[in-house]
């Protein structure tokens, strides 16, 4: 095949001429004849943050994407990324502020002024009633780090409420706890590139084709140069089905499968006791309660062969550099921070820590999972990780935020712990940013008992939730596109997205609606913010000195660089991509505090009636609660609807009726019938709302220290169903029509595809 | 074979239909994808393959020889490019013809439309946007060499048996080391048609 010559003039009339393409690397380009910008940002959707333009016309509307060369993600996108544009000028967005005095009624439109007034008299009322905690906020992890800052200052200085947490509740906070304690700093060890020089790479409890699709280029980097692959997944993912090793276990074991490794490792004498001697403490104990696993006993806990324990401690001790990185997979549990410290201590014990190619990373879910809890939006957390319980933390910050510290609230409760208090009227007011429990909650039935308790509740959002259609009031913000802010990705590499087009008309930012709110809570000199720039130069100093210090990082820096990961002292700082490479972790005594890990069962029990595991995961097309992807034709013909996942011993066919039934409910799904599960667990997608949401019977249980739900493992048993539930539209606000999801795709709507959505694609 | 063109590498592909996405988002046939994504051992597996345009080589794209209308043109670098919409009459032998199943009819404008090779980015010295974008590199679009670089000691097979008939293709695919042979298998020969043995 003969390569044409890079000439523009030769190119078949009517091509588009990117201009001087040729000659310049793909990510310098700008405009195209006809007059369209690229606009540099990164996606809105997972921790990766994907570098992409967004295309504007001539009209200032987005129009597109283009893949953009940046350091993250080298031009790769998933389905997602590729059509998250489509959400920011789609049919659903919602125009206007809805307001309704009861939930009998139904919502009409009103003037900003209006909706302002009545949460704000609405907090009052409660709050004079009942106390400043009566009234809660929830805010999101999707949010810009500068909006997550203001949600937390927002509830303690201009609302005075302890209620403050956030859907990073349900995302990654048992390895947050994990690092904390085990290190002192809550973010990975390595950035993504380190995969690329890693001779063993362990990833436990993610489906990374799935859920961190363009992670994959570097895993299978790693391979390229030889390098090992192990992945522990009780479900052969597309990422297992080729690994060295696919440990498929049961769900709810991990922990003890970990401390088996390390027994393997201690017995064999494979760990690195120079590093163990220098760097930690808490050895002994760790090494004590690794000798109560041996193999064969973890084996009969995991269901997997006791061989295979062997050959993975071997694989990944002897590796000269080995990682390993995690998820959901091990976090969504009672047991989530002790699965990631038993993760952490085979880590440590074979010495593989802060040095190209080995240590650790977590799996971050949401786009500012890490970001979102930095600075302060979290229950028991100030700007800059410092703790509220802190007494010289709280000085620091109010002395920052002017206010006396006997003002600042003591710590909250957690995300699941507010719905049992909004059950019990203890929490009887509540603003939600950026979230939508009624789909990402376990226990559905619970959290909607709760919701429907509370006395007035406000959403901020841009399309129309789940949640949102239960509020009072709803007030209609910015998508990522139409503002500008950061975002600190699964590496802690802070990010910056820049605003592409005007938001629409009625519509404004989650800052500004934050700050009139405040104003009108008589905290408007705390909240004088003009844009997202103001608030970010203010969490910058709040975070000055902090383990999490993001000082140096300013957005000029950020738009001359592929982002900065934190910590960041100083603006001629470089950042700090990869942690503890003087041998110093961020504890006072720079040791790694080693910790004990004890495994137990899962706390929904296994009886007769429910023999099996249900777990629930995500799916490729669909983002976490589907309140954006749900509504993205392309992405909803892809994968439609969910699906319950089982062996074929259990003896149903493909697209059966199966009724899954645990101790909080039951719901039919069809059957994607796959020798690629374990027989004894069963596996459904969580992105849909009732009556086919797998969390109407996930079990709300909790990590004692991360208060993380236990997602990841219940009792269940399946049976015969009568007929597969209709996935409900996605709502819409008053006097928009629904619009089916396919008419927003580009192209005309498709043959649907199987029911499992996995069906062949776009043949003709 | 083989200058800068596509390898497809199915052990590398994880379904994610990031490649049908963004084939939709090419400016020459914006707002349809032109990309199949299979799943050849449902059941067993979650195995997936994307299959794009092979551009064949030899014989010059089926479905350019068997169009009544001459509407598909094959430029002088191997690209087979869709149907010219002011000559295709949408009679469909091009779907037909193709032993790999890539051309769609649109019936309502009876009209052609096939991968060709984002033409528009590739002419430029571009990647096509299924490749630029996929995650994982089952796509891949470069040189074989470039190929190489990245994944040392990568075989790849650009010829096709289906049944006696052997089809050379401008896209290559990624094959098992230990698995290379000349053809591989690009599909069972049709042996019998509604029960009728017509071999």
């Amino acid at each position: 095949m003969n390569r044409l010559p890079l000439d523009p003039s030769l190119a078949p009339p009517g091509t588009r001429n990117f201009r001087d393409a040729g000659g310049i690397p793909a990510d310098q380009w700008r405009a195209d004849q006809d007059g369209e910008t690229l606009v540099p940002t990164h996606c809105c959707f997972c921790g990766v943050q994907c570098g992409m333009y967004l295309r504007v016309d001539k009209g200032g509307k987005v129009f597109g994407v283009e893949p953009r060369n940046h350091d993250i993600n080298r031009m790769r996108l998933c389905p997602k990324g590729i059509n998250a544009y489509q959400q920011i000028n789609h049919p659903d967005r919602l125009t206007a502020p809805l307001l309704r005095r009861s939930r009998d009624e139904p919502f009409r439109e009103v003037s900003w002024e209006e909706a302002l007034d009545h949460t704000a008299d609405e907090i009052r009322r409660i709050q004079a009633a009942h106390g400043n905690d009566a009234f809660g906020l929830l805010g999101g992890a999707s949010l810009f780090s500068e909006k997550t800052y203001l949600v937390g200052k927002f509830a303690r200085v201009a609302l005075k409420s302890r209620h403050v947490d956030y859907n990073g509740r349900l995302c990654m906070v048992s390895a947050a706890g994990a690092n904390k304690l085990a290190f002192g700093i809550d973010r990975a060890a390595n950035p993504f590139s380190d995969i690329l020089l890693t001779d063993c790479l362990l990833i436990a409890g993610s489906n990374v084709g799935e859920c961190f699709p363009v992670m994959t280029q570097y895993v299978w980097g790693a391979r390229d140069r030889g390098a090992s692959l192990i992945v522990i997944d009780p479900r052969e993912t597309a990422i297992a089905r080729t690994a060295d090793i696919h440990v498929a276990l049961k769900p709810g074991t991990d922990s003890a499968f970990f401390n088996a490794l390390l027994h393997v490792v201690i017995k064999e004498e494979l760990d690195d006791e120079a590093y163990i001697g220098a760097h930690t403490t808490g050895w002994e104990e760790v090494r004590d309660k690794a000798a109560e696993y041996p193999p064969e006993r973890a084996a009969e806990i995991c269901g997997v062969p006791a061989s295979q324990i062997v050959e993975v401690a071997r694989t990944f001790a002897r590796a000269p550099k080995a990682m390993a990185w995690h998820a959901r997979g091990i976090e969504h549990h009672s047991q989530g921070v002790e699965n990631c410290l038993s993760v952490i201590n085979l880590c440590v014990a074979t010495g593989n820590l802060g040095k190209p190619g080995a240590g650790y990373g977590t799996i971050t879910g949401q786009g500012n999972g890490q970001g979102g809890r930095e600075h302060g939006q979290k229950a028991d957390l100030l700007p800059g990780g410092r703790s509220i319980m802190n007494a010289e933390h709280r000085r620091q910050i109010c002395e920052i935020w002017g206010i006396e510290e006997s003002e600042l609230p003591p710590a909250g409760t957690s995300m699941m712990e507010m719905v049992h208090q909004m059950r019990r009227q203890e929490i009887r007011g509540l603003i939600g940013i950026c979230n939508n429990p009624f789909v990402s909650l376990p226990n559905y039935s619970t959290v909607k008992d709760g919701y429907d308790t509370l006395e007035f509740h406000a959403q901020f959002d841009f399309f129309l939730s789940e949640t949102a259609a239960n509020a009072h009031v709803v007030f209609p913000v910015t998508t990522w596109a139409e503002d500008e802010g950061v975002m600190a990705n699964a590496e802690a590499r802070v990010v910056k997205h820049n605003k592409a087009q005007e938001p629409p008309a009625g519509v404004r930012t989650d800052t500004w609606v934050i700050c009139q709110l405040a104003q009108r809570l008589g905290a408007g000199d705390k909240f004088a913010f003009p844009g997202s720039r103001e608030v970010f130069d203010e969490l910058r100093v709040a975070s000055a000195g902090t383990v999490n210090d993001y000082y140096g990082i300013t957005y000029e820096r950020l738009e001359e660089t592929g982002g900065i990961a934190w910590p960041c002292p100083s603006t001629d700082h470089p950042g700090t991509p990869r942690l503890f490479e003087d041998g110093r972790t961020s504890h006072p005594d720079g040791k790694v505090h080693m910790q004990v890990v004890e495994w137990h069962p899962p706390m929904d029990p296994y009886d007769d009636e429910h023999p099996l595991s249900l777990t629930t995961g995500r799916t490729v097309a669909h983002f976490l609660s589907g309140n954006q992807t749900r509504r993205l034709g392309a992405l909803v013909e892809q994968t439609p609807r969910p699906w319950v996942e089982i062996h074929p011993s259990h003896g149903f066919r493909n697209g059966d009726p199966v009724r899954v039934v645990t101790r909080r409910g039951s719901a039919v799904f069809p059957a994607l019938v796959t020798e690629a599960i374990r027989p004894d667990t069963v596996f459904i997608p969580y992105h849909w709302p009732v009556p086919t949401a797998a969390n109407a019977l996930t079990i709300d249980a909790l990590d004692p220290r991360s208060k993380i739900p236990e997602y990841k493992v219940c009792a269940c048993r399946i049976e015969a169903g009568d007929r597969v539930a209709e996935v409900p539209a996605p709502p819409t606000a008053p006097g928009h029509v629904a619009y089916p999801a396919a008419q927003v795709s580009r192209t005309d709507p498709l043959p649907p595809t199987s029911p499992q959505g996995r069906g062949t694609a776009e043949r003709s | 074979m083989m200058g800068r063109t596509i390898f497809i590498d199915p052990g590398r592909c994880i379904g994610c239909q990031a490649c049908v996405s963004a084939c939709r988002e090419c400016d020459s046939h914006r707002g349809k994808s032109m990309i199949h994504l299979d799943y050849p051992d449902e059941g067993h597996s979650v195995a997936s393959l994307p299959t794009v345009c092979m551009h064949c080589e030899d014989p010059v794209a089926p479905c350019a020889e068997v169009c009544p209308a001459d509407a598909i043109l094959v430029t002088a670098d191997g690209v087979v490019q869709q149907a010219d919409t002011s000559r295709c009459i949408g009679c469909a032998n091009c779907v037909n013809a193709c032993p790999f199943g890539v051309p769609k009819i649109d019936l309502q404008a009876k009209l052609q439309m096939k991968c060709n090779l984002c033409y528009d980015r590739t002419a430029y010295g571009l990647a096509p946007m299924c490749a630029t974008v996929c995650p994982t590199g089952a796509l891949f679009y470069g040189t074989l060499e470039e190929l190489r670089a990245e994944r040392p000691g990568v075989q790849v097979a650009d010829s096709f048996t289906f049944g006696d008939v052997v089809v050379s293709t401008g896209v290559a695919m990624v094959v098992p080391a230990d698995k290379v042979q000349w053809p591989v298998p690009g599909g069972l020969p049709i042996v019998e048609v509604n029960g009728r043995t017509v071999r």
